[in-house]
């Protein structure tokens, strides 16, 4: 292990679901606590804390330091919408690899069970009494329903019906196929917020949200956690077998932004920015597109899982009808995507994401995923994307001892 | 006659007599924009121009939105329509809002409607793209 390596050392995520009885400074608790015993380490070992929760309290990292130990190092809150995890995740990374520190603690929590529509609003927007122009399209009343939709559902689904019109065959069929996939990975994660089977028929006669997503299409609101102890390579050598043998290597740690397209401010471009983190994690990883074991990628919805094989590389350049119907992303194809349960079951407490994901990735590395373990896993590709838009990509390896 | 507004600025009803969409184009590359600019996110020139959008266009994406935030009428179509190289965010309206009825690469025309009328009497114009 190369002493500029970064290893993931202990590594947690709560259950998913409902946790009516916890607040998001327990579901915080719970996960670093279990991430800093799985890495065998406490807080007087960490160096620096970065933490995500976009919907809770202000201050979140110094409030969870309040409960799991105050020890008076640097604190990052971190907001990147739905990349917010992976974003904290890296900061950790980041200053480890700046030297600042040896080893780091990552955290993201979300209470989100029962959030309803994310992206549109909570509260009814109604027209003034006299039309006034405001704000940078000079509209005199709400736009949201009359010039397109704010809502996620909505956009995601254009995002995918425009991957459609520029190569055909991504039909509501497909859609809800690649969901039936997810719901019928779920089945094997007991962490997961919902774990039941759907049918094609189900899925497709849920309620419909914003055509083509039905219900069942989209990310889970649901209650979670999930922390990361990261660890330099230099200072890993000198820890236990058990922790070395345990330690996952971060072979590529990624964030991008939206680069300018050419109508990327009418439709989010959710494409480049991925595709871009991809390349660069590819090549800072040293590994080919072909080699991962498996791909955790953000299927916001099911439209989104779609583009994402196309944009990570999982196929050639508009072949992601032809990659999913070869039955290649489910969990005994060539190239398991979303063997958790993805965002469609697993859930989407939005600042754990990109750290569940990860620890996805890494329960397989380690060998210990037991019913839905991907024999032999050995590389790993964790995927988030947060509108505005953000990207998070993570290459896991697992260690070579 | 009332008086009227457009919903938004870049719709212009008064200058012809078909009403168009405006863009703000910059004037070193040349990409297009709706709404205020400070710079050009592609190439951060400060100079733009209002330039007229063409409209006509065909349906590159789209939506059919089922649930939406409180106080937004569904079910409705949201889309984004390719009006010969300017992309538009809009609405589909006179069409039945069904998946047999809304096609990728539809061609469809700008259109207005009555968003409603103000305590003054205003009447507020809006926009949205129909079937040609």
């Amino acid at each position: 292990m190369a002493s500029d390596d970064v290893w993931i050392l202990g590594i947690r995520m709560t259950k998913f679901g409902k946790h009516p009885d916890k607040d998001s400074l327990d579901l915080g608790a719970e996960a670093a606590m279990a991430a800093l015993a799985d890495g065998g380490v406490t807080m007087r070992d960490m160096g620096v804390l970065a933490a995500g929760n976009l919907l809770g309290v202000s201050g979140y990292g110094q409030q969870l330091q309040k409960q799991i130990g105050q020890t008076g190092i640097p604190v990052y809150n971190v907001a990147n919408a739905c990349a917010t995890g992976a974003t904290a995740l890296r900061t950790a990374i980041m200053a480890i690899k700046a030297g600042e520190c040896d080893m780091g603690l990552a955290v993201g929590v979300e209470k989100l069970a029962g959030a309803g529509l994310l992206g549109a609003g909570g509260q009814a927007k109604k027209d003034a009494d006299t039309w006034e122009r405001s704000g940078r399209m000079g509209a005199v009343a709400p736009v949201d329903g009359r010039i397109g939709t704010d809502g996620m559902p909505g956009v995601f689904a254009q995002v995918g019906m425009e991957y459609g019109h520029k190569y055909g065959g991504a039909t509501f069929e497909l859609f809800a196929r690649i969901s039936e996939k997810n719901h019928a990975h779920s089945t094997l994660n007991p962490l997961a917020t919902y774990t039941k089977r759907m049918s094609l028929d189900q899925i497709m006669n849920d309620v419909m949200i914003a055509y083509p997503n039905t219900r069942s299409m989209c990310s889970a609101n649901c209650d979670g956690a999930a922390a990361a102890v990261v660890v330099s390579g230099e200072k890993l050598k000198t820890l236990g077998p058990d922790q070395r043998r345990r330690a996952v290597k971060v072979s590529a740690s990624v964030l991008t932004s939206d680069p300018w397209q050419d109508g990327c401010q009418v439709l989010p471009d959710v494409n480049t920015l991925t595709r871009n983190a991809a390349t660069q994690a590819y090549e800072a990883a040293g590994v080919s597109p072909s080699d991962r074991d498996l791909v955790e990628l953000h299927d916001c919805f099911a439209t989104a899982e779609l583009v994402h094989y196309d944009n990570l590389q999982l196929c050639a350049p508009g072949e992601a009808v032809p990659f999913f119907e070869s039955g290649a992303p489910w969990r005994d194809g060539s190239t398991p995507v979303n063997v958790s349960g993805g965002l469609e079951s697993k859930g989407h407490p939005i600042s754990a994401t990109g750290i569940a994901n990860i620890w996805e990735v890494c329960h397989h590395l380690r060998g210990e995923a037991g019913d839905r373990q991907i024999e032999g896993a050995t590389v790993g590709l964790a995927h988030v994307i947060g509108l505005g838009s953000a990207c998070g990509v993570h290459i896991l390896e697992r260690a070579a001892a | 006659m009332s008086e009227r507004i457009t919903l938004v600025d870049y719709l212009t009803l008064d200058d012809a007599d078909e009403p168009h969409l405006v863009a703000n184009e910059c004037g070193t590359c040349g990409a297009r924009y709706f709404g205020r600019r400070n710079a050009c996110a592609s190439c951060f020139g400060t100079d733009f121009a209002k330039v007229t959008v063409p409209s006509e266009g065909v349906v590159r994406s789209f939506t059919i939105v089922a649930q939406a935030a409180p106080g937004v009428p569904v079910p409705f179509v949201a889309a984004v329509v390719d009006c010969d190289g300017t992309r538009v965010r809009s609405n589909l309206i006179n069409v039945d809002p069904d998946p047999e009825h809304v096609v990728l690469g539809m061609k469809v025309r700008l259109a207005t409607y009555l968003v409603g009328t103000d305590a003054s009497g205003t009447d507020a114009i809006g926009f949205g793209f129909e079937p040609m």
